[in-house]
């Protein structure tokens, strides 16, 4: 479904992404693993576009990304809650999820989506009306992971989205992940906690210095404490990590 | 000292006000949305007033006729700029885009100067012209017709950003453009847009404002110093802010001009501008 290949990318002359390659299929939740300053983060907004290509290529569902403009992408069934929520804090809950369905959308769809998204998290409707820059933290988040659905993508890049939440919250965002991941939307996920992010996907990638070190199984990776090894180890001059 | 007079003045201080709130406006919604400080913005004013005045003396067409068209000619000369102009020197720095705006001013105010020359020119006699009596109370027409249509203008604007589909994608945009992207909004879309309203106001207020003000070269100069005034009182970015503290500036100069000295008529507004950038930085409605 999305396809990254020999992506490398960076900032106004810094390369930080290095012929990175990952694949996340329909339906499936994968994550990305790895140390701060990694590359995470910039991956997935290389892939919306928001971080600029130096090389490599970016196919979602047949269509090249790499050769749109950010502000195409939720066309194309691809949605970005980007890293700390980023919602509009001077405008109402109910305002940041109708922007969400995207500027086309036709009144029904909006009615819809809101339906839906009160349905996954009721809190927001109680908040609807109000500024979202005076939520709380997790309220925060809940709404951009409901504003990141509103255009019934495909698929949602999610940035560190259990960051700086209480641990009950924390139950509920991945409750709500995993109920958006069961009616058909594929995740591909950052998360800091490496058992939560191997208990939560299917398959994971280890980024280490803006390349991909190590992907594979959750579960076997789980087993075999090879993502620990990927953090804290020595890289091999090809990239994978050895002990 | 009269009931009669008091009202006078307020009419007259208010026409003033809408006018300096308009151009306000224009320029804090450019600058709210995308950051940039439109130098050229007294410029926009003078030409829509040259456009008003020549209509009117070619085709002795109406300032208030003319009013649509001007609004909808500055629009377009506001885009124009954005994609001509201020597009290609976003990504550039602070000093290209204050120097991009400023030379723009530079060029509007001599290029102005060599087709119409250095000379004064009025509007005479148009439709909204003279005085009317209300109660006894005698009130300047132009005033008044500033008044309502400037009020009309500001409350279709607000209806605009604030009540439509079109206005949150504007204030998303503004808020955080990298986000609203990812949301399928256009940036630079936006910013066009904004630049066309921000135009669109000037145009409103350079044709009310045609009804009793001459038209020269350098006549942005005069009203915009104000507008900044306005947008810093009211706070940056902020279209409440921009109304309010135009019209008191509106008010405080005329009703110092008459009850004090019409050559201190500015000094209140300085002050009250200087207290309020030491008391509060961000302005009366500013987000801090």
């Amino acid at each position: 479904m999305l396809e990254v290949d020999n992506l490398s990318a960076g900032y106004r002359g810094h390369q930080v992404l290095w012929n990175v390659s990952i694949r996340v299929d329909a339906g499936e939740v994968v994550a990305l693993l790895g140390p701060n300053g990694s590359g995470k983060s910039t991956l997935m907004n290389s892939i919306s576009r928001l971080v600029e290509r130096l090389d490599g290529r970016i196919v979602f569902d047949g269509i090249a990304l790499h050769a749109l403009p950010a502000h195409r992408l939720l066309g194309c069934g691809l949605s970005h809650v980007l890293e700390r929520h980023r919602l509009f804090p001077y405008m109402s809950v109910l305002e940041n999820l109708q922007l969400g369905a995207g500027p086309r959308a036709p009144r029904r769809a909006v009615a819809e989506g809101l339906d839906r998204a009160y349905g996954l998290f009721p809190r927001l409707r109680e908040r609807a009306g109000q500024m979202a820059g005076s939520l709380s933290g997790g309220e925060q988040q809940m709404c951009a992971i409901a504003r990141g659905l509103m255009s019934r993508p495909r698929m949602l890049l999610i940035d560190e989205p259990f960051i700086g939440l209480s641990p009950h919250m924390r139950t509920d965002v991945a409750a709500a992940l995993d109920r958006i991941n069961r009616d058909g939307v594929a995740i591909l996920l950052i998360e800091q906690n490496v058992a939560a992010a191997l208990a939560m996907s299917r398959r994971c990638y280890v980024l280490r210095e803006g390349r991909v070190a190590l992907h594979g199984p959750s579960a076997e990776l789980a087993a075999g404490g090879a993502v620990e090894r990927a953090f804290l180890g020595r890289l091999d001059p090809a990239g994978a990590a050895v002990n | 000292m009269s009931e009669q007079l008091i009202i006078q003045l307020i009419v007259s201080g208010l026409g003033m006000g809408f006018i300096f709130a308009l151009i306000a406006i224009g320029l804090t919604l450019i600058y709210g949305v995308m950051n940039v400080v439109n130098f050229a913005h007294g410029e926009f004013l003078m030409l829509g007033m040259y456009a008003s005045y020549l209509a009117f003396a070619t085709w002795g067409a109406d300032p208030l006729v003319t009013l649509p068209f001007v609004v909808a000619a500055m629009f377009g000369f506001g885009l124009l700029v954005y994609y001509l102009l201020i597009r290609q020197v976003l990504g550039g720095s602070m000093q290209a885009q204050i120097f991009a705006t400023f030379g723009l001013m530079v060029f509007l105010q001599a290029a102005a100067q060599f087709v119409m020359g250095a000379d004064y020119f009025a509007v005479r006699d148009s439709w909204l012209s003279g005085v009317v009596t209300v109660g006894g109370v005698v009130l300047p027409v132009p005033q008044l017709a500033a008044v309502a249509g400037a009020s009309l203008a500001t409350a279709a604007l607000y209806l605009l950003v604030f009540r439509t589909a079109v206005g949150r994608q504007l204030r998303a945009a503004a808020q955080d453009a990298q986000a609203a992207s990812t949301l399928g909004i256009n940036p630079s879309a936006m910013y066009a847009l904004a630049w066309g309203i921000g135009s669109a106001c000037v145009g409103v207020a350079a044709s009310l404002l045609s009804n009793f003000y001459y038209v020269f070269p350098r006549v942005g100069a005069i009203f915009v110093l104000l507008a900044y005034v306005a947008v810093a009182l009211g706070g940056f970015g902020s279209i409440h802010g921009a109304l309010v503290a135009g019209l008191l500036i509106g008010l405080l100069q005329v009703l110092t001009g008459f009850f004090v000295s019409s050559e201190l008529k500015f000094v209140p507004v300085y002050m009250l501008y200087l207290a309020v950038v030491l008391l509060r930085p961000r302005g009366l409605f500013g987000r801090s």
